[in-house]
């Protein structure tokens, strides 16, 4: 297991039923028996879930002793969304400028350009140095 | 515009893996991967300007290439592992700001709707999780809170 808290948070949410536990805190806190109620497993399953959840920082308890409501820390599942999410839109500024260039060029081209000349010196700068 | 970027950030193994479509054939897409002068068009954002110091994008080739804007300065290099025309590209990548780091990329190119459109698939693997997290999250200001408009996406990955 990775020690830091995002790799942490990533491999909690790696199972089907904790990301389906999450979906549903993000609408309100529940307690144990709500959150169980439509899963086919028993109380202490969805409870070991929770306990992987929890050290994950993504969900807390409440102190209540009876009902101990799970709350969902949104500040980390904002965090984990922010990063890929950041990641995601650089791609996809890079890839909308490639259609640009796609858009430019002839649609009859072959997948290599065409056999250099061969250069003694292979650096070809444009503009001034840094 | 239809075409949308879509990521997975695996939980088993540190990799990304990212994919996006487009309207035009698989050998113009993999051309603007081999030609330097249309490589140094698209990559990277906007804001920063490329130099293709070297881009032999052949088996057994390598790259350089630096971004700038102002007074900042990014370089970048990497070998070419495997290219097949049309088809499959696979290379390393490393940030020299990060000379220990090194991610693994393989760049799948396939055909869709009778050759008309192409789908490529990129997938980066680097050899640790802090890697793949500082490759991902660098650059990225700390605190930023964009809500839940992703949740979505996330919980499908």
């Amino acid at each position: 297991m990775s020690a830091d808290p995002l790799s942490r948070a990533f491999a909690a949410l790696a199972d089907p039923t904790r990301r389906d536990l999450v979906a549903r805190l993000t609408v309100a806190d529940a307690t144990l028996t709500e959150l169980a109620e439509p899963y086919d497993v028993s109380l202490q399953a969805v409870s070991k879930h929770l306990r992987v959840l929890e050290d994950a920082g993504l969900v807390t308890r409440g102190r209540d002793a009876q009902k101990r409501p799970v709350h969902l820390e949104a500040e980390v599942l904002s965090l984990m969304t922010a990063w890929i999410e950041r990641y995601r839109r650089q791609a996809e500024e890079r890839y909308s400028r490639l259609d640009d260039v796609l858009a430019a060029m002839p649609d009859d081209v072959s997948p290599l350009p065409p056999p250099r000349a061969v250069s003694p010196n292979p650096r070809r700068t444009k503009g001034k140095q840094p | 515009m239809s075409n949308t970027t879509e990521i997975h950030v695996d939980s088993e193994v540190p990799l990304v893996r990212i994919t996006r479509e487009f309207d035009h054939p698989v050998d113009k897409v993999f051309r603007a991967h081999t030609e330097p002068a249309l490589v140094a068009q698209w990559m990277g954002p906007r804001s920063l300007t490329n130099e293709m110091v070297r881009w032999d994008c052949e088996t057994g080739g390598g790259y350089v290439f630096v971004q700038r804007r102002g007074d900042e300065e990014y370089a970048f290099h990497g070998s070419f592992h495997d290219v097949v025309p049309g088809e499959l590209i696979v290379q390393t990548f490393t940030f020299d700001g990060m000379p220990e780091g090194v991610a693994l990329e393989k760049l799948r190119f396939e055909s869709l709707d009778g050759g008309t459109r192409t789908r490529l698939t990129t997938t980066s693997l680097v050899d640790s999780f802090e890697d793949r997290d500082a490759f991902v999250a660098g650059g990225m200001e700390t605190g930023v809170v964009e809500g839940y408009e992703r949740l979505d996406e996330l919980l499908d990955a």
